[in-house]
């Protein structure tokens, strides 16, 4: 059989530069470095692996990546495929700045169903946004299983199965494909690219779609789209440096009576 | 005065203190009424009631522990659809989260998540985020459709009000995806009689510093002490010395506890992300220079293996 793995990627702002957000209220993508959001690799990694394992069963796989973002975002797009992914899909549109969550499942959903798809993995959720939502809007949207946060995920004929590690217990669970599934860092480690990758990835196609191909209206996404509105941002002050003392062999007790004073004890 | 639907999170009937403090909030923007679902829904109603719930629809069905999600969000649809609700509110759990954007979607409106307060306004619920490893605020409404918002755990004080809590059953039909995740085996985790990482009030966590799993329990025992959760860094859990499901920071949990004490955290920026918005933040490093002390209340710098026992044993005095 076939199998066709879709994984929605994103191209988030470096956590490790000065974020922050433009005149319009979005983020400000102009002044810090972008890449692929971390958590994502865990989707590509699964991805790869899950074709690795169908392959040696005498499936045929193809990994897609798709991200939605401006012309920049291909770098995210180009990492996965450095990892190994077979092609790739941009959606990029001008009407697509200020679109929210809701929009962005819609553009994704669309573009999933264009692209083809039999399972989707995504990360758990972007390091950027960190809602984590993306994948059960996709489900709905889609209309297919959704199996969300897993440790540990493999396909069987058409059946995909998971181990969930939630805080009350640990779930199995199984779906029918097609589904969407999504992973956490505990997945299992995601490689690094091979030089033969890098040099690999630059062949690979990527395909471009604007809103136009996906008939998707304008107004449905963008500002005038969205369903929330940011009001206003604030940037918190810095925590103002608190007391900070070397242990002479009091440390402890001294942090106690700091405790105790914060009525903490 | 709207009614303001809010989910309640609950274990067989008990009913999860992220809940009561949505009951507060839901209180600001209008007349909560809750929604239980799954065993031991009924039982909810008294706490319910006595935090401010002036309706509670229940409804048990098995749907609810064997398949993931979807019948949830098809039940708060039927709420949606029972209720003139004003809006609706949902604890920022991981299920939380997918419930309440499911929910969103089928009703035509924007959703927020992670909210870490909440006020009414002119145009609906204003809601305020912490942003960018709470580097920012932001304020937000959803402008279409009914807000469903949810809300992080510490974000309000839970407050007694007691209410009516008139408990009818909420009628339900699953539709076809709602049996599309089988949930086919469950281990339950045995309880350490910790208070759960994400609502405790105290958190006490250990980091590449703690140099071992076995080290781990001085961590727990300072956190016995205090009646806290125990949380790990990314570091201390990848490196298999204590489970992922106690990782705080980007890729694990995110707390906001009353007091967090890091004990041999450098604070790197992923672990921030998860505890910056801690209103007290207390730590031990041996390394003056860990990016951890800039945000500190108190920082101790010095060898944990002598200060925590040593802190531990100062409480424990202190407490008498």
């Amino acid at each position: 059989m076939s199998l066709r793995i879709v994984v929605p990627v994103k191209y988030v702002p470096d956590a490790t530069g000065d974020r922050h957000f433009a005149d319009d209220l979005t983020v400000d993508r102009d002044d810090v470095d972008g890449l692929l959001s971390e958590l994502d690799e865990y989707a590509v990694e699964q991805a790869l692996q899950i074709s690795e394992d169908r392959q040696e069963a005498g499936d045929d796989v193809e990994i897609t990546v798709l991200t939605v973002g401006p012309e920049d975002a291909k770098d995210a797009l180009r990492k996965a495929l450095s990892m190994g992914a077979d092609k790739a899909v941009h959606v990029e549109d001008d009407d697509l700045h200020g679109t929210d969550a809701i929009g962005t499942s819609l553009v994704l959903a669309k573009a999933i169903e264009k692209a083809g798809y039999d399972l989707v993995i995504s990360g758990m959720a972007s390091t950027d946004g960190t809602m984590g939502v993306m994948p059960a809007l996709l489900a709905e949207r889609l209309g297919v299983p959704q199996m969300t946060l897993l440790s540990e995920v493999t396909v069987e004929d058409d059946i995909v199965k998971g181990r969930r590690d939630g805080d009350t217990a640990s779930e199995q669970l199984e779906a029918q494909l097609p589904a969407i599934v999504s992973v956490t860092d505990q997945s299992g480690e995601t490689r690094y690219p091979s030089f033969k990758g890098i040099m690999a990835a630059k062949k690979k196609p990527v395909t471009s779609w604007g809103l136009s191909e996906l008939e998707i209206d304008t107004e449905k996404v963008g500002h005038e789209g969205a369903c929330t509105k940011v009001d206003a941002v604030a940037e918190l002050p810095a925590r103002t440096a608190g007391t900070i003392l070397k242990d002479d062999g009091e440390g402890g007790k001294q942090l106690a009576a700091f405790l105790a004073e914060r009525k903490f004890i | 005065m709207a009614e303001v639907l809010v989910y309640v999170d609950h274990v067989d009937g008990a009913v999860r203190k992220p809940t009561l403090e949505l009951l507060t909030l839901a209180r600001r923007i209008g007349e909560p009424v809750a929604v239980a679902l799954g065993n031991g829904a009924g039982d909810t109603a008294a706490a319910l009631a006595e935090h401010g719930a002036v309706k509670v629809l229940t409804h048990e069905a098995s749907e609810y522990a064997d398949y993931l999600v979807v019948p949830k969000v098809d039940a708060l649809q039927a709420a949606v659809e029972a209720v003139p609700a004003s809006a609706v509110l949902v604890p920022s759990s991981a299920e939380g989260k997918e419930i309440a954007a499911r929910l969103a979607l089928r009703i035509g409106s924007g959703i927020i998540t992670d909210a870490v307060d909440l006020e009414a306004g002119d145009e609906g619920p204003v809601a305020t985020q912490s942003v960018f490893a709470a580097s920012f605020t932001t304020k937000s409404r959803v402008s279409k459709g009914t807000p469903v918002i949810t809300v992080k755990p510490n974000s309000a004080a839970v407050e007694a009000a007691p209410a009516a809590g008139t408990v009818s059953e909420l009628n339900v039909t699953f539709g076809g995806l709602a049996t599309g995740t089988k949930v086919t085996g469950r281990t339950p985790r045995e309880s350490t009689g910790r208070p759960e990482l994400t609502e405790a009030a105290i958190v006490v966590s250990g980091g590449r510093g703690v140099n071992g799993s076995e080290n781990f329990a001085l961590i727990e025992a300072l956190a016995d002490s205090l009646g806290a959760a125990v949380g790990a860094s990314r570091a201390a859990v990848d490196a298999g010395w204590y489970p992922h499901t106690n990782q705080v920071g980007q890729t694990g949990k995110s707390v906001s506890p009353q007091l967090y004490i890091a004990s041999g955290i450098s604070g790197a920026i992923q672990h921030r992300a998860g505890m910056q918005t801690s209103k007290t933040i207390v730590a031990i490093n041996k390394d003056a220079e860990a990016p951890i002390f800039d945000l500190v209340d108190y920082g101790v710098v010095g060898d944990l293996f002598d200060v925590v026992p040593q802190l531990t044993e100062g409480i424990r005095i202190r407490k008498g």
